[in-house]
């Protein structure tokens, strides 16, 4: 083995458009040196057969993201207003158009 | 593959330490009992944990050095076609060594690390790679069989409780279905060839047949991990119910191919419907497994040398993008 540095190159969440009129999806990460061979490397990892017309790569380190540990008070207030589905109104079946 | 280098990454390689309490312990099952995924930055016991570690990173290793039987055919492939789908596929491994590591690294260890243990002869993997490729046949007989049991074993695993793991899995299997049918039809090209083709065809399926069965694991008999990981959802299907399974399916295709298995004792029970099959070598898989198999050393050889062989590959394209980066710094200030 060489004397290399063994740490990782820094990680990259990597999303694809599958096709035009579709949204980026995350489709998973890898690591590269820099964003150009990010992109390099995701069309080889994960477009091997056609799964997508263009790519998003995104330094997992830049991504902010909400905590689990407060799922609860974080995302509960939205699940109690079912007032704001439009399930929540009842119409007589025989109004229509509505 | 997902979220691992989060801002939350910090309290959770702390979680550990304060975790594991048994009101902790059982909400986690509770939520594993309601089919909840877990996801990385999640509370999880030290043993799921460990336990994942452990199961992602053996299956990654095995995708990578998988590679190395199958590579030594590339440059003998009889035809173009040949090589290209033997290319292909081999490039899949790699693919699916790659997710499995991302997996593996949303849990809180470094590839570098796990590859590091790969290296150091430290890490275990599959069994069935420390076997030779004597023929072209074997190319055959590992799509089909090796292939075959692999999907076996990971259509289960793509409903595994942790969610990193089972959506690499998805996307593993997605892929591997190739895999198994080119070896079929490689199987069935020299099946239905000369005699001296199905004669390879015959060896390949004879030397490749009990190592395959070995790679579903010790009989659940043995199985130490077995009780835990069913009820933390990690292995939902028996080792031995897998195996059965993969032999029910297999032996039929081998009969469709005109060749014979070489297990005297393999017979069709017409009450339950399944192929009995005769007892496994387990002291060969205890051999292979503890690192005395035919390739163990060759296998690990093989990945260190070309790990030290890329190294100036690393170390020019570390170059090249520090390069990139101070021009695009000093157009920036002009
Ligand atoms: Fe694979
Ligand atoms: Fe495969």
């Amino acid at each position: 083995m060489t004397t290399e540095n063994r740490a990782d190159w820094p990680l990259y969440e990597v999303f694809v458009r599958s096709r035009n009129g579709l949204a980026h999806r995350h489709v998973g990460s890898l690591h590269a040196i820099d964003g150009t061979m990010a992109v390099e490397m995701a069309r080889d990892v994960y477009c091997r057969r056609a799964e997508g017309v263009s790519v998003w790569v995104v330094p997992s380190a830049s991504i902010v993201a909400s905590d689990p540990a407060q799922k609860e008070s974080m995302f509960e207030p939205m699940v109690s207003k079912v007032y704001r589905h439009p399930t929540f109104y009842e119409i007589p079946p025989d109004v229509k158009n509505i | 593959m997902y979220t691992q280098g989060l801002d939350q990454r910090g309290d959770n390689a702390a979680a550990p330490a304060r975790a594991d309490d048994p009101a902790a312990l059982a909400a986690f099952q509770a939520r594993i009992d309601r089919e909840e995924k877990i996801e990385p930055n999640d509370w999880m016991p030290q043993g799921y944990r460990r336990t994942l570690v452990r199961q992602i990173s053996q299956h990654a290793h095995s995708e990578i050095v998988g590679m190395l039987p199958e590579g030594n055919w590339i440059t003998r492939a009889p035809s173009l076609r040949r090589k290209m789908i033997l290319l292909a596929k081999v490039q899949d491994e790699g693919g699916h060594g790659l997710y499995l590591y991302s997996a593996a690294e949303t849990l809180g260890v470094s590839r570098a690390e796990l590859v590091g243990q790969l290296l150091a002869g430290k890490a275990k993997y599959s069994s069935i790679f420390n076997y030779p490729t004597l023929t072209w046949a074997d190319i055959g007989a590992i799509g089909w069989l090796v292939d075959g049991a692999a999907i076996m074993n990971q259509v289960p695993l793509c409903r595994c409780s942790y969610g990193p793991y089972a959506r690499a899995m998805i996307r593993i299997c997605r892929e591997e279905s190739f895999h198994q049918r080119q070896g079929y039809e490689l199987m069935l090209k020299l099946a239905r060839g000369t005699p001296d083709q199905k004669r390879m065809a015959q060896n390949a399926l004879d030397r490749w047949w009990w190592p395959s069965l070995m790679m579903f694991g010790p009989s659940d008999r043995d199985s130490v991990h077995s009780s835990q990981n069913a009820a933390w959802k990690i292995k939902r299907v028996s080792n031995d119910e897998l195996r059965q399974k993969f032999v029910d399916v297999t032996v039929p295709q081998g009969h469709f191919l005109g060749l014979t298995f070489p297990d005297p004792d393999l017979k069709l029970d017409e009450g339950t419907g399944h192929w009995n099959h005769g007892p496994i070598d387990w002291a060969e898989f205890n051999r292979v497994v503890a690192g005395d198999g035919q390739c163990n050393r060759d296998r690990l050889a093989a990945r260190r040398k070309a790990h030290a062989e890329g190294a100036w590959v690393r170390e020019a394209a570390a170059a090249f993008a520090a390069k990139r980066a101070h021009a695009r710094a000093a157009k920036a200030a002009e």
